[in-house]
C-alpha cells in the first residue's frame, strides 16, 4: 500500500518538475542555442532509463519472487525482436503479450 | 499541400495525430489498471495522469512507489525518464518560442512524445508556417491525443479492480516500456546506451534505495553521448 503522503507529495513534485522540463526552453530560453554536450546527454535519457527500469524486472521477476522466469525472459525477447523488425510499438506489445500468456500456459 | 489558413493548420495537426491514439489509449488504460492495483483510488489516479500527464514518469513513479523506494528516489529517477521533454522543448524553441507566453506555457503542459514527433516534423517540412499556424497545428496535434489520456485512465482505473491475478498484468509493464525503447534505437549511439544502461542496472540491483536505476541511467547516458562522438570523429577520419 502507497502512503498517501507520499502519493500527493510524488503527484504534485512530479507535476510541478514535469512541467518545469517543458516550459524550460520553449518558456525561458527563448531563442539562444543549447550547449551541444547537454543536448548529446540529453539524446539517450530515454533509452537509457526505461530499459535500466526493466531489466531487473526482466531477469527476476517479482511476481515468481526473484526466480528467473521462462515465459517472462521470452516475452522480453520477443518484444525487442519484433520492435526491432517492425519498428511498430504495437506489434512489439501484442507479440510479447502473446509469447507471455502462450509460455505460461504450455509450461504452467 | 501548403498550408494557408490557422484553421487548416489545427485539422492537419488534428489528423496527423490521430494514429496515436492507437498507442495512447491501451497505454493509459494500463495505466489505470496498475494504479488500481497498486492501491490508488479512482480519484488519485485521475489526478496523476491530469498533474503530470507522461506515461512512462508516471509508470516509473507507480513502480517505484510500489517497491517503497524513498520519495526523493521516486522523483529524481520520474523525472529523468522526463529528461526528453526538455529535449523536446528545446527543439521546439526556435519554431514557437516567438509565440505569447500564455500559448507556450499551454504547449509545454501538452509537449509529449506524440506532439512533439508530429509538430516538428511538420515544422521542417513546411518552414514557411507563421507562429500562429505553428501552434494551430500544435493544438491539433494535441486534441485527438491529450484527451484520451485521460479518457482511457478513467477507463482502466474503473474496471481495474476486476482483473484477475492470471492475467500476470506484472510483466505488461516490462513489455510496453521495451516495445516503446525498441523503435527509438536508430543509431549505434542508441544501441550501446541502452545495452550498458542494462547491464548496470543488473549490476546495480542491490544498490539500496533503487539508487541503481539513476547509477545506470547516467551510465548509459554518458556512454551514448561518448559513443556519438567517437563514431562521428571515426567517421570523420574516413571522409
Amino acid at each position: 500500500m502507497i502512503d498517501p503522503v507520499t502519493l500527493w507529495t510524488v503527484i504534485i513534485g512530479l507535476g510541478v518538475g514535469s512541467f518545469a522540463l517543458r516550459f524550460a526552453f520553449t518558456g525561458l530560453v527563448g531563442n539562444r542555442p543549447m550547449p551541444a554536450w547537454l543536448l548529446r546527454h540529453l539524446r539517450y535519457t530515454a533509452v537509457a532509463i526505461l530499459p535500466a527500469l526493466v531489466a531487473p524486472q526482466v531477469v527476476w521477476p517479482g511476481a515468481t519472487d526473484g526466480q528467473m522466469d521462462a515465459p517472462r525472459l521470452m516475452a522480453a525477447l520477443a518484444t525487442v525482436a519484433i520492435g526491432l523488425a517492425t519498428k511498430n510499438v504495437f506489434a512489439a506489445i501484442i507479440g510479447g503479450a502473446v509469447t507471455l500468456y502462450a509460455l505460461l500456459y504450455l509450461l504452467g | 499541400m501548403a498550408i494557408t489558413t490557422i484553421k487548416s493548420a489545427y485539422w492537419k495537426g488534428f489528423r496527423d495525430g490521430a494514429p496515436f491514439l492507437l498507442v495512447v489509449g491501451p497505454f493509459a488504460l494500463l495505466f489505470g489498471v496498475l494504479a488500481i492495483e497498486a492501491g490508488l483510488n479512482v480519484f488519485e489516479t485521475m489526478a496523476f495522469s491530469i498533474v503530470v500527464i507522461a506515461g512512462a514518469a508516471q509508470f516509473t513513479a507507480l513502480q517505484l512507489m510500489d517497491e517503497n523506494a524513498p520519495t526523493v528516489i521516486v522523483l529524481a529517477s520520474a523525472l529523468a525518464v522526463n529528461l526528453r521533454m526538455a529535449m523536446y522543448s528545446a527543439s521546439l524553441t526556435p519554431y514557437i518560442g516567438a509565440a505569447p507566453l500564455w500559448q507556450r506555457a499551454l504547449a509545454a503542459y501538452f509537449t509529449v512524445d506524440q506532439s512533439y514527433a508530429c509538430s516538428v516534423a511538420q515544422y521542417e517540412k513546411e518552414p514557411d508556417m507563421t507562429v500562429p499556424e505553428r501552434m494551430a497545428y500544435f493544438a491539433g496535434a494535441v486534441s485527438p491525443v491529450c484527451p484520451m489520456w485521460y479518457v482511457f485512465t478513467l477507463v482502466g482505473a474503473l474496471i481495474g479492480a476486476q482483473i484477475p491475478d492470471g492475467w500476470a498484468l506484472d510483466f505488461a509493464l516490462p513489455i510496453t516500456f521495451l516495445a516503446l525503447v525498441t523503435p527509438m534505437l536508430r543509431t549505434p549511439a542508441h544501441v550501446i546506451a541502452a545495452l550498458v544502461a542494462i547491464v548496470a542496472s543488473l549490476v546495480t540491483a542491490g544498490v539500496p534505495y533503487s539508487l541503481g536505476l539513476i547509477l545506470s541511467g547516467v551510465a548509459g547516458m554518458v556512454a551514448g553521448a561518448q559513443a556519438e562522438v567517437w563514431l562521428e570523429a571515426r567517421k570523420g577520419g574516413q571522409q
